[in-house]
């Protein structure tokens, strides 16, 4: 999450304070982001330095300096907003390399391995759901970021489960098509990981 | 109290060589007022779980215990009561009859027991309404939406005194905003003191109930432990001055 363009948007509605700042991000977020007090002063100061935002110059730091967005700040922002963020290569993920792992320990249930993550995800699912369930239906900050959380956990769990079956078919496969101890690296040149 | 109780519920489907073996010693305890779903992969017996929890078919072994009662001890037509009286089923097709209101689809299963037609009719209109659907009531099935068709089918499912409440993947022609709405009615339901048991392989659907219980191969694999409150997600305020 980008503190910096989410002030920025915050103060193209017009000037505030920081700490009315602070408070307005979480609410928008619906607390699922909560925010570091220093973090938004930091942050208000670097736009400042790089001309996005304006403060009261006659005003001391802290809670009650007002800021307001220049010109550069709003189109800082409209930039922001249409720039995808990068998805291109896929992170190294944690639960992937777990899992790969599993498949070529000998004596480890691989699917033991998928359904104790499966578990522990739809186990946050339903946290993540009893706060829809608890929000107020005009809380949109927070209904939207929530899903967003619901849907990226959920599809990790689809992915679960179409490891599941791979692993299925695989059990049927004859040996000569058991993964080669190759792919991995591979699969990792292929798909540029991050590392 | 318990609702739903299932004990070492086994079932075959063939014999010999053939014989598929769609559960296998299942013991599952569904309070009243719990929402419990059930996920698994195709195949894995949670169709069949449902169908034998609604009395719709026989374990081959086993015993299913709705309201304390054992159903292999009661008669055929004991059995046809308590589908009428205390189970409610939602699939994930509807089932709504074609020819029929909304409001008379509600109020046919009471009907059907016996109770007279302008009885069943308002308690058929105050499951709709309970659902926000009294303006649907005079509509035949063909003239409302999927998630209003599920919801209709819900409030079929609830009305009168139902104990058990039992979904098949009841959202799965659904989007996500109705898909939740159909969970959030079901949730309500319990509330009220139902049991409910979802089939489902869809996570955002189980993550609506207090339990999920995972099957494969026809065997309870895994349950969720009851979940925290909601504010173990909600990281607090990282405070002022920091």
């Amino acid at each position: 999450m980008s503190v910096r363009h989410a002030l920025l948007a915050l103060l193209s509605e017009g000037p505030k304070y920081g700490l009315q700042l602070r408070e307005e991000f979480e609410a928008r977020t619906g607390e699922v982001w909560p925010l570091n007090v220093g973090q938004v002063y930091t942050t208000l100061q670097r736009l400042e330095r790089d001309g996005l935002v304006e403060s009261d110059d006659a005003a001391e730091d802290g809670p009650q300096k007002g800021f307001r967005i220049t010109a550069g700040g709003e189109q800082e922002l409209a930039s922001w907003l249409r720039t995808p963020p990068d998805l291109s290569s896929p992170p190294r993920d944690e639960l992937v390399i777990k899992v790969l792992v599993a498949l070529r320990l000998p004596g480890v249930d691989v699917h033991d391995i998928v359904q104790a993550h499966r578990r522990y995800l739809v186990e946050l699912m339903q946290q993540w759901t009893r706060i829809k369930q608890d929000a107020a239906d005009h809380d949109l900050g927070l209904a939207l970021a929530v899903d967003a959380e619901l849907f990226r956990l959920d599809s990790v769990i689809r992915w679960l489960d179409a490891a599941d079956g791979y692993l299925n078919r695989a059990a049927t496969w004859p040996p000569a098509a058991a993964p080669a101890a190759s792919s991995l690296p591979k699969l990792r040149r292929r798909a540029g990981v991050r590392r | 109290m318990t609702t739903l109780e299932l004990r070492g519920v086994s079932k075959v489907y063939g014999e010999g060589p053939t014989a598929v073996h769609a559960l296998r010693g299942i013991d599952l305890s569904v309070q009243a007022g719990a929402l419990v779903a059930v996920m698994g992969p195709s195949g894995s017996g949670k169709s069949t779980l449902l169908t034998i929890a609604g009395s719709l078919e026989d374990p081959t072994d086993g015993e299913v215990l709705v309201g304390g009662t054992t159903l292999s001890n009661m008669s055929r037509n004991a059995k046809a009561r308590l589908r009428r009286r205390s189970i409610g089923y939602v699939f994930q097709d509807y089932n709504l009859l074609a020819g029929l209101t909304a409001a008379e689809n509600v109020a046919l299963p009471l009907e059907l027991d016996g109770i007279g037609a302008r009885k069943a009719r308002a308690a058929g209109m105050a499951a709709l309404e309970e659902l926000g659907l009294a303006d649907r009531a005079s509509r035949f099935p063909d003239e409302l939406s999927g998630g209003e068709r599920q919801r209709v089918a819900i409030a079929r499912a609830v009305v009168g005194e139902r104990r058990l409440l039992l979904a098949d993947e009841p959202s799965g022609a659904l989007d996500s905003a109705n898909g939740d709405a159909v969970m959030r009615l079901m949730r309500t339901a319990c509330q009220r003191g139902v049991a409910g048991v979802v089939v489902t392989h869809d996570a955002q659907l189980a993550s609506w109930a207090d339990r999920v219980v995972f099957l494969r191969d026809g065997r309870v694999a895994d349950q969720t432990a009851p979940p925290p409150g909601p504010e173990s997600l909600l990281a607090p305020s990282t405070g002022q001055g920091q």
